[in-house]
């Protein structure tokens, strides 16, 4: 389907939060007095100037923005092409970009008066981000987690509790993402009137798609001006990592009307895309799943297919539904990359640049490895390294044969 | 809106409303579960369509869902069991009850083919609010077919008009606010919903989640028009399997009594 090509692609979603033919408000009956709620408290947040004055003093003070943008002398010369220069959030406080998210959820939240706070994780960055504010906050937090997750992120789920998180390990289907995100929502719709659900992504019923966005999209703020500032131009291209696509759309939307700059998500291809991957927009089609429609990994009749990635944070079946728009509009190109891919890139980071990644962000150093090499010493790549590797050390030597 | 549904309503007494996933624990073993509750003496038959997410089910029913898609169970088989239901009890309305995604992948207007080709009544969608009617409400009031909303104690006096819009049947009222099978309702608040709803609506009142038992189902049915009840049922057939079709008839046997002559014992 070729949409038309829109003034701007900043002006998403409309007012039923629809991202074109994505997104929307796919839940049941008893959540929907809440999330309208929840729009219209977030409607007001954002013309209040206290609470982004709140949002960016924890941001400065407490997460330790703005991040560093950094050239990467060793890793651009090894490619032998265009400049690599790397936002990066793995600085952040906790180890990764969840944490913008989460502190800007939970200030809503307790605007709200919500007293009790649920999340769903994957690897646990996000359980981990989430835990940390419900500290930082005083809120009692409930994280709901695959217990296949729970078994091969044990240092993240010691992390929550210490935090002070309650860590339930969820039974049901494959035991991972997609299964906490069930669990959270079944909590969620039975304890409406305490409880706000801070949800990991760029994904679910709208308002989250926004507001998630809206979030993170201090890295695509800071970027745009911390690259004038030091080069005086745009980057030429933009690579992100892409699972639900949250650290994607915060680097993406500031830039998405600066005609000059190319952007590319990279889903995770797995063992690759012909046999078990994640890339929901290469391999999925439309469908309706956790509160949205958008791009999923489902069979004729619309049952969801389990995704699979050596990075669990990038191993589920869907995608938030302002990248398949951002797709079907043709903005953003999408590609995608191996478990293998990321491995390697993930060693080659560590050996030039003295950087341990996350195992999602070495899948944009991935296509970063492809790409550099066929474009001219002039070109600007800005990859986002949205996660620091100490949580996947254990994988990655799992992988390598090497036994801690 | 359908004339069977109408019908089951209008028995003079409380219809008794129940559940039971298609193709648990496998599509063959289906109809004669169906039979069971029609013998046992169900009003109204939801059939349910199961689903890999099924986010708003307590253990029972994910359970149920996940049962019948290890038996392979597909879309056009539940259409099959359906079609079936139809031939061979032309009078008892049949609903189907399910996630959105299996309903609305072909599209809203081939599933409503497809069910008012099957002679389906209803169809209740879990995650398919007022707000996005679009994917499915539309091609099933063009068929004839029922669209049956979900109100709950969250659903206030602002936002009721909404639900009402385009729905029709009943309307099916999930007493507690939370996941089927767990706990049930006061029935002080249900008395109190449902009037709250009755003076608003014509429609009939079905009450449902977390009635498991005759001894909860007669009371509810003294203040409502019926009485929905699913994971009691889905229970026996993850008890019995293949061979439930006769305690399932047991149960709901015991049920209708005592939701038919609710009021007259009440009055």
């Amino acid at each position: 389907m070729n949409a038309p090509t829109p003034n701007s692609f900043r002006t998403q979603p409309d007012e039923r939060g629809h991202f074109g033919q994505f997104g929307g408000r796919y839940v049941a009956e008893t959540l929907m007095p809440l999330i309208l709620d929840l729009e219209a408290e977030y409607g007001r947040a954002k013309a209040d100037p206290a609470f982004q004055t709140e949002f960016d003093d924890l941001l400065e003070h407490y997460v330790g923005r703005p991040s560093p943008l950094y050239f990467a002398p060793r890793l651009t010369e090894a490619l032998g092409g265009a400049q690599v220069w790397f936002k990066r959030d793995e600085l952040n406080h906790t180890g990764a970009h969840k944490i913008n998210n989460c502190i800007g959820q939970i200030l809503l939240a307790i605007r709200m008066g919500k007293t009790r706070i649920i999340a769903e994780t994957g690897a646990g960055q996000h359980g981990v981000a989430t835990a940390t504010v419900c500290a930082r906050f005083g809120l009692p937090c409930v994280i709901y987690m695959g217990a296949t997750d729970v078994a091969r992120q044990a240092p993240n789920v010691f992390r929550m509790k210490l935090l002070g998180a309650e860590v339930i390990p969820v039974q049901a289907g494959a035991r991972t993402l997609k299964d906490a995100m069930n669990e959270a929502l079944r909590d969620w719709v039975a304890n409406v009137h305490d409880t706000f659900y801070i949800i990991g992504t760029a994904a679910g019923p709208h308002p989250y798609p926004e507001l998630v966005r809206d979030f993170q999209s201090v890295i695509g703020r800071e970027a745009r001006a911390q690259m004038l500032a030091r080069t005086g131009r745009l980057p030429d291209v933009l690579v992100a990592a892409i699972g639900g696509g949250s650290n994607a759309i915060g680097l993406f939307h500031p830039f998405l009307d600066d005609p000059s700059v190319r952007m590319l998500g990279v889903e995770a291809a797995g063992h690759g895309l012909d046999k078990d991957h994640a890339a929901s927009l290469a391999g999925g089609r439309p469908g309706i799943l956790h509160g949205n429609k958008t791009y999923l990994l489902q069979d004729a009749d619309g049952q969801i297919i389990e995704g699979h990635s050596i990075s669990a944070g990038l191993d589920y079946p869907g995608i938030g539904p302002e990248h398949a728009w951002l797709k079907e509009v043709g903005r953003v190109d999408y590609t995608s990359v191996t478990d293998d891919e990321a491995l390697d890139a993930f060693q080659l980071l560590c050996r030039t640049e003295g950087i341990i990644p996350a195992l999602e962000p070495a899948h944009a150093i991935a296509e970063v490895q492809k790409l550099a090499p066929t474009l001219p010493k002039d070109t600007i790549i800005l990859a986002n390294l949205c996660g620091r590797g100490d949580k996947d050390i254990f994988t990655v030597a799992d992988h390598l044969g090497v036994t801690l | 809106m359908s004339a069977r549904l109408a019908a089951a309503f209008g028995k003079g007494h409380p219809a008794l409303v129940c559940f039971v996933t298609a193709g648990d624990p496998t599509p063959d073993a289906t109809p004669a579960i169906l039979d069971a509750l029609v013998a046992g003496g169900a009003d109204v038959v939801e059939l349910g369509m199961p689903f890999t997410d099924p986010m708003a089910d307590g253990p029972a029913i994910q359970a149920a869902n996940l049962r019948a898609l290890g038996a392979g169970t597909t879309t056009a088989q539940i259409l099959a069991i359906a079609a079936g239901f139809r031939a061979r009890h032309p009078a008892v309305p049949l609903v189907l009850m399910g996630y959105a995604n299996p309903m609305t992948i072909r599209g809203g207007d081939w599933f409503a083919a497809q069910a008012s080709a099957a002679g389906v009544d209803g169809v209740i969608c879990v995650d398919i609010p007022p707000e996005e009617d679009g994917e499915l409400g539309p091609a099933l009031r063009a068929r004839g077919i029922s669209l049956i909303r979900l109100a709950t104690p969250t659903t206030d006096a602002a936002r009721f008009p909404a639900v009402l819009d385009g729905s029709s049947g009943f309307l099916y009222y999930v007493s507690v606010a939370g996941i089927t099978g767990k706990q049930s309702a006061a029935l002080t608040s249900i008395e109190t919903a449902v009037a709250r709803f009755k003076q608003t609506t014509d429609l009939p009142i079905a009450v449902g989640f977390g009635v498991r038992t005759a001894e909860q189902a007669g009371p509810i049915a003294r203040v409502a028009d019926g009485v929905v009840v699913g994971s009691a049922l889905v229970d026996l057939v993850a008890q019995h399997g293949a061979d439930a079709a006769g305690p399932v008839r047991a149960l709901v046997a015991d049920l209708a009594q005592a939701v038919h002559s609710a009021r007259s014992i009440a009055a």
